[in-house]
């Protein structure tokens, strides 16, 4: 292994990681007036022009603040859980092809830390690993609230990864392939190549799992304010709390690539004009997210369950046999 | 269906806003259910509430009050931190110091000192309202027959100690500002009638 390509590594992934850790700052600060905005109020408007330095303030909030490590919590993992939720979500991102190859003074730059040939199963993998987080940070905790969501997060695990999985199963048999890239080069030919409509069924199976998998409001149960305070992160402070917030929203961002990758042709044939339209599919699926926090309500863990179970599950399954007897002839 | 008349009939009849809403009954059998779950799912009941909310963002109808910077008005008879007020003419203090507030305050929180000045006029000594204690019923303004004793808008009463606010140098009206005409009556019950000054008539020596 030569140098260059090690510092080249090195390099992208100190970039992937500063940019997505501010836009997982930026990102709550969108969320606050996208939410604001719906229920017609104005949101942050203090710190800075607009409230935009709100984000600073509450990094320097998060930054100095007393950690507390309460009495009875098992200390080890309860200081390492939050770390792993931020961690995963990073790594996650080694495998997604974030802007089409350009090159820099006769120096081609591949914006992908490791183009490795299981890409997609990689990230679904490591995506899944943070919910140990959630998991251990819950159990950790000795907290009535943090215990509940620690067992709730566990059962919805089990549901929504089941329908990842196989909704991603039909549009990997299609491509033939695991590696993002190869999932975007598959739809270079523009809008009609998309697997978006040829796998319509597998894309909203997937968009529903994605809402369960970072935790989003229709399927917010492990932290749902109304029910069991914050969670996992009930009794934690400070950083803590705040790498758990950063590995959310770092998580929201990596898996809104990853559907627009898989289903909306990605960065298309690799020009600018495809790179800006991957942000543009990225920003609007980042934005649903924030939408329908404002417009729906969370559901019971039971009734996510018999969602996952009983209705998407036996979609998806029909939808790989349907697949497959339609590549067969 | 929106209902903003006033509710005038509260009776539950044809005629008033009040209806009954309709329940479908619970699906028993499987096969109900099933419909019931495809029908909820295609009503496109989802798309509502984002359209609601998408709706509202693009009208971008804002109702928020950026408080310190904005303030929404308050009404003439508000019953915030109370004021004593001085004769508009002579600028003396209304306050005759007859106790009547002392006397009448249900949660106790009036105190109030006199004495006999070298005029023999009652004179206040002390006065101050405990806030802490304070209910803001009113009965204070209300009973006091000089219209001495009145709430005022001073709602901001944020500070290192309530009794900021209330002892008898904070409450009573500066006399500056009494000469610029800055302190506040608000009309009807309990204020000055308009064009009281012609009715007075003076006490007649003789007696």
């Amino acid at each position: 292994m030569d140098v260059a390509f090690i510092i080249e590594t090195i390099i992208k992934i100190v970039v992937i990681l500063l940019v997505f850790s501010a836009l997982a700052g930026l990102g709550t600060y969108f969320e606050r007036k996208v939410l604001a905005f719906m229920q017609r109020r104005l949101g942050p408007m203090h710190v800075g022009p607009f409230g935009l330095l709100q984000v600073a303030a509450d990094g320097i909030k998060l930054f100095t603040k007393e950690d507390i490590i309460p009495q009875n919590v098992v200390k080890p993992i309860f200081k390492i859980a939050p770390v792993i939720t931020a961690a995963t979500a990073f790594m996650a991102a080694a495998a997604i092809p974030f802007w089409p190859q350009f090159t820099v003074m006769g120096y081609t730059v591949h914006p992908i830390v490791a183009d490795i040939n299981v890409g997609i199963l990689y990230v679904l993998g490591v995506m899944a690993i943070g919910l140990y987080g959630p998991l251990l940070g819950g159990m950790a905790s000795a907290n009535k609230w943090s215990l509940i969501s620690a067992a709730r997060s566990a059962a919805i695990f089990i549901s929504y990864e089941v329908i990842t999985g196989l909704s991603l199963l039909a549009p990997l048999m299609m491509v033939g392939s695991l590696s993002l890239i190869d999932i975007n080069n598959y739809q270079a030919g523009g809008i009609t190549h998309w697997i978006v409509w040829s796998q319509p069924v597998a894309f909203i199976l997937f968009w529903i799992a994605a809402f369960a998998e970072t935790g989003r409001t229709p399927f917010h149960l492990v932290a749902n304010d109304h029910e069991i305070i914050d969670g996992f992160g009930t009794e934690y402070s400070g950083m803590r709390w705040g790498l758990f917030f950063i590995g959310e929203y770092a998580n929201m961002f990596f898996i809104s690539f990853v559907i627009a990758i898989i289903f909306l042709g990605g960065f298309g044939d690799g020009s600018i004009a495809g790179a800006f339209q991957l942000l543009l599919k990225v920003a609007f699926f980042f934005f649903f997210f924030l939408w329908t926090r404002a417009a729906w309500p969370d559901v019971r863990p039971d009734q996510l369950m018999w969602l996952c179970w009983k209705v998407l599950m036996p979609i998806a399954v029909i939808n790989i046999v349907i697949t497959g007897i339609v590549m067969m002839f | 269906m929106h209902h903003e008349e006033p509710f005038t009939n509260r009776n539950v009849s044809e005629s008033s806003a009040y209806y009954y809403v309709d329940i479908e009954t619970y699906p028993t059998t499987g096969w109900d259910k099933f419909k019931q779950v495809v029908k909820r799912t295609f009503n496109g009941e989802l798309f509502v509430g984002l359209w609601v909310v998408m709706r509202e963002m693009i009208k971008f109808d804002i109702h928020t009050v950026q408080y310190p910077l904005e303030k929404l008005p308050i009404g003439p008879r508000y019953r915030a931190v109370h004021k004593l007020l001085r004769l508009w003419e002579s600028g003396y203090e209304r306050c005759i110091g007859c106790g009547l507030c002392e006397k009448i305050c249900i949660s106790d929180c009036i105190r109030m000192d006199t004495r006999i000045d070298e005029n023999s006029r009652k004179e206040v000594t002390e006065y101050s309202i405990n806030l802490g204690r304070c209910i803001f019923c009113g009965y204070c303004a209300e009973v006091c027959p000089e219209l001495a004793i009145v709430h005022g808008g001073r709602y901001e009463n944020g500070s290192e100690q309530r009794a900021h606010f209330v002892i008898k140098d904070d409450m009573l009206t500066p006399l500056d500002l009494l000469k610029a005409g800055e302190q506040a009556e608000y009309p009807g019950f309990g204020a000055i009638i308009p064009g009281s000054d012609a009715s007075v008539k003076k006490t007649p020596l003789a007696y």
